[in-house]
């Protein structure tokens, strides 16, 4: 990754062009050719840098309702609850945090009734009590991040 | 209320970006709409806030973000509205909510920092601590990404 790649993905995580040669506009203002725009996208795509281009959509204003979970789980049955819990396609981040409640996971469904369903359908297919935590309040979220090595902090 | 070609527009544009000098022109092709067309609704999506934004989304991990923890806060009930604002103040936090407490839990306010080391996190925890004015807090690290995708809406039906 070097300055200009930097450079290009501070322009493009935020405020990609919406217009009909967006390659190009981002390539006038790095002062690089459409061509080696796209060109760069695609090799930090392929490194795994980029995990996708495209909208990031509030979920809440599509109707959806989401949450996340935690779930207290023993070593040996890790694997099996692991594999379940991310055979939903709601479940879009898990993690495993150094906490008593060690698996953590967003779910994200169309509504309330499909919500309790599937963390109904854990418990009952892992035997292991889902700790169901909804936001009672949201008060930041972004999905942007500061580029280390370009720049200070971005702007919030 | 989204229409059904809305919902259409939707499932296109949560997926990758066509790496082509004209991306949209290729989207719009794909729905059987004009190009201009599909330029001015994903900017009405934009202002409507259907849409956060447009752009790549990143693996933090793989930019230096290696540490990444959800840093959890023990605030009184009176002072929740208080905290969770100066908190997402910080362009540190990238996520910040006010949430029930767990038995084995005993925080209502949780935040998300992402920095390089886990000396950086606990440091800022210090700061952010002294800020809000909360000493009883607690910093869950990420051991492990076990899934990390993006949504796909509508696509129930």
């Amino acid at each position: 990754m070097d300055s200009i790649d930097k450079k290009l993905l501070v322009m493009i995580q935020d405020k990609f062009p919406i217009s009909q040669r967006p390659y190009m506009e981002i390539g006038e203002k790095l002062s690089i050719s459409e061509n080696e725009v796209i060109e760069r996208i695609k090799v930090m795509k392929e490194s795994g840098l980029i995990r996708r281009m495209g909208g990031v959509f509030d979920s809440r204003k599509l109707g959806y309702k989401s949450t996340l979970c935690a779930m207290e789980v023993s070593e040996e049955k890790l694997p099996e609850v692991i594999e379940i819990v991310n055979s939903y396609i709601g479940v879009t981040h898990n993690y495993i945090r150094r906490h008593e409640y060690n698996l953590w996971f967003t779910l994200i469904t169309p509504s309330k009734e499909h919500l309790d369903k599937v963390v109904n359908e854990i418990t009952e297919k892992t035997g292991i009590k889902v700790n169901n935590l909804p936001a009672e309040r949201l008060f930041k979220i972004k999905v942007n991040f500061h580029i280390p090595g370009e720049g200070e902090k971005e702007n919030a | 209320m989204l229409s059904e070609l809305d919902k259409k527009i939707v499932r296109e544009v949560q997926g990758d970006l066509p790496l082509d000098p004209r991306p949209y022109k290729v989207i719009a092709q794909r729905l059987g709409i004009e190009e201009d067309f599909l330029i001015d609704k994903i900017n009405e999506f934009l202002e409507k806030g259907y849409i956060r934004r447009m752009g790549a989304a990143l693996r933090h991990r793989k930019i230096g973000l290696k540490a990444n923890p959800m840093i959890v806060w023990q605030v009184p009930k009176d002072k929740i509205d208080e905290v969770g604002t100066k908190l997402s103040s910080l362009s540190q936090v990238t996520h910040c909510y006010h949430r029930k407490e767990l038995p084995k839990l005993n925080y209502n306010v949780y935040s998300m920092i992402h920095a390089e080391t886990r000396e950086d996190c606990y440091e800022l925890a210090k700061e952010m601590s002294k800020m809000i004015g909360i000493e009883k807090y607690n910093l869950l690290f990420s051991e492990k990404e076990l899934k990390k995708t993006s949504m796909k809406y509508f696509m129930e039906d």
